[in-house]
């Protein structure tokens, strides 16, 4: 028995639409919402911000749905290849939804929530959420699929999130990296993760829609909390070298050949029993045909996502699929796929630029180191 | 005699007997976001009104500069290859583009003074 309801037209509007625009924000339409691409700072202080204080993002436009029922776990790996059945209470993964040939519809962060009932919190990207929900409703009839179109989500990033978020939600600094628990703020609920998408510490906070500008407003007048838009949160998450979805990854791309191997549970590693494992098992075995890497355009101009990737005989041996200017090292950075071979760090290559040649240097990721805060080991 | 006139893009001119200063206005740069990289051209390039005259890369894209005028680059701005942030802090100042010679002056009467240029970024 599956809930239908992600049919209705996405509301356009987030719930702190009034606030961004009383921030001064500029607006631009992102995957079906008007969002902030920046306010009055500006892109380049907003990311300084958040690498040096903290960052307060509204991500209300991603999908958040709750799957309920016995076997939820189990069900859901045969659409993902993360290890969910022994991810722990409380516990949060990253993990991809896969088509038959293993190509990623959408990646999305899984947590085990407390509770004798078995039930998984989602949360998917915001392009792809109508897709996804659709997907695992018709997958997994057996399941309950509640879609949270009641809750707003931020996300509060940054060395000195944990100090602001603490004071509003005391028990967050208890929480370790990808650890998720359920406190009460004046009588609400609220769902607070340790995680984040920028390469800082942080948290992802779910909370009711109706008091999402309240508490937006409350960690705003913390002194080291300012207001980052999505320029922002895309030149942070270029520089922790995480995939964006529909640019780094897509259906023509693989959690092997994208450098995912990581999310790839050890148990389904051998196992399988999730779309396109024949071909994840192959590219395990044999090694990928190609491979994500991270890449330093030298000289000042920034490559773009689209920009080609010639080998030094002038083959053309991938694209990029992100670049840009990284704020923290005053330079250009990108991300592509490169024929394996030709992965390693501090191989040469070049693109070309309005023309004229550019050479890039195949570099590991992160460009900036990750400062995720692990308390205890990870109990999975 | 120095007059400035404007372009509704956004580019002005700057003119000072035969030379015209060219760069973006305080609009252009407020839309166009942190700068980060700016492609100039080599001295001595001839350019006709209406052609690509520079590059423009901020944080989020890479746009063109159009030349208000025709004319011979005689000059470019140095500064801006270590600091293309002088363009976001001193756009009618500091963060000029190119000095061109210019080879058609009656092109400046087509162009908008400061007035006209104001009432046409209220319309925005």
């Amino acid at each position: 028995m599956s809930n239908l309801a992600v049919t209705e037209a996405p509301p356009g509007r987030v719930p702190l639409d009034a606030l961004h625009r009383r921030l001064g924000a500029r607006i631009v339409p992102f995957a079906g919402y008007d969002m902030p691409l920046h306010y009055p700072a500006g892109i380049v202080a907003e990311h300084l911000h958040t690498r040096e204080k903290a960052g307060l993002f509204d991500v209300s436009h991603m999908g958040q749905a709750i799957l309920a029922g016995a076997g939820a776990a189990q069900l859901l790996e045969t659409l993902a290849p993360a290890d969910l059945i022994e991810l722990a209470p409380e516990r949060t993964r990253y993990t991809q939804l896969l088509d038959d040939s293993g190509g990623i519809l959408d990646d999305l962060m899984a947590t085990r929530l407390p509770g004798r009932d078995e039930r998984l919190f989602l949360v998917v990207n915001a392009a792809t959420k109508v897709q996804d929900f659709a997907l695992i409703a018709r997958k997994l009839p057996q399941l309950a699929l509640h879609v949270q179109q009641t809750r707003a989500m931020l996300a509060l990033q940054g060395p000195r999130a944990v100090d602001a978020l603490k004071g509003l939600l005391p028990g967050v600094e208890e929480l370790s990296f990808m650890e998720w628990r359920a406190l009460d703020y004046e009588g609400a609920g609220i769902y607070v993760t340790r995680s984040g998408y920028t390469g800082e510490d942080g948290f992802e906070i779910s909370l009711p829609a109706a008091i999402a500008e309240g508490f937006a407003l409350r960690l705003l007048d913390h002194p080291d909390v300012g207001p980052v838009g999505l320029g922002a949160r895309d030149s942070l998450r270029l520089e922790a070298g995480l995939c964006l979805y529909g640019h780094d990854i897509d259906a023509t791309t693989d959690p092997v050949d994208a450098g995912l191997v990581f999310s790839i549970g050890k148990r389904r590693r051998d196992e399988g029993g999730f779309p396109g494992f024949a071909r994840i098992r192959a590219a395990l075995d044999q090694g990928p045909a190609r491979l994500r890497v991270g890449l330093a355009p030298q000289g000042k101009a920034p490559v773009r996502e689209g920009a080609p990737i010639l080998a030094s005989d002038g083959r053309q041996i991938g694209r990029v699929t992100s670049g840009g200017f990284s704020p923290s090292l005053a330079r250009p950075i990108a991300i592509g796929y490169v024929e394996r071979a030709l992965a390693e760090p501090g191989t040469s290559l070049t693109t070309e630029l309005r023309g004229r040649p550019i050479e890039l240097v195949v570099t590991k990721l992160p460009f900036v180191p990750h400062r995720y805060v692990h308390l205890r080991k990870d109990r999975t | 005699m120095t007059a400035t006139r404007f372009t509704t893009d956004h580019e002005y001119v700057r003119v000072d007997g035969d030379i015209g200063v060219v760069g973006v206005t305080d609009y252009a740069q407020s839309q166009l976001g942190d700068i980060v990289f700016i492609e100039l051209p080599s001295v001595g390039k001839k350019i006709a009104k209406g052609e690509q005259l520079a590059t423009i890369e901020s944080v989020k894209a890479a746009s063109e500069l159009f030349s208000p005028v025709s004319g011979e680059v005689v000059e470019v701005n140095g500064e801006l290859d270590t600091s293309p942030a002088l363009v976001n802090e001193d756009p009618l100042g500091a963060g000029w583009f190119v000095k061109l010679r210019l080879s058609e002056p009656d092109e400046l009467a087509d162009l908008l003074d400061e007035d006209a240029y104001q009432t046409h970024v209220n319309t925005l």
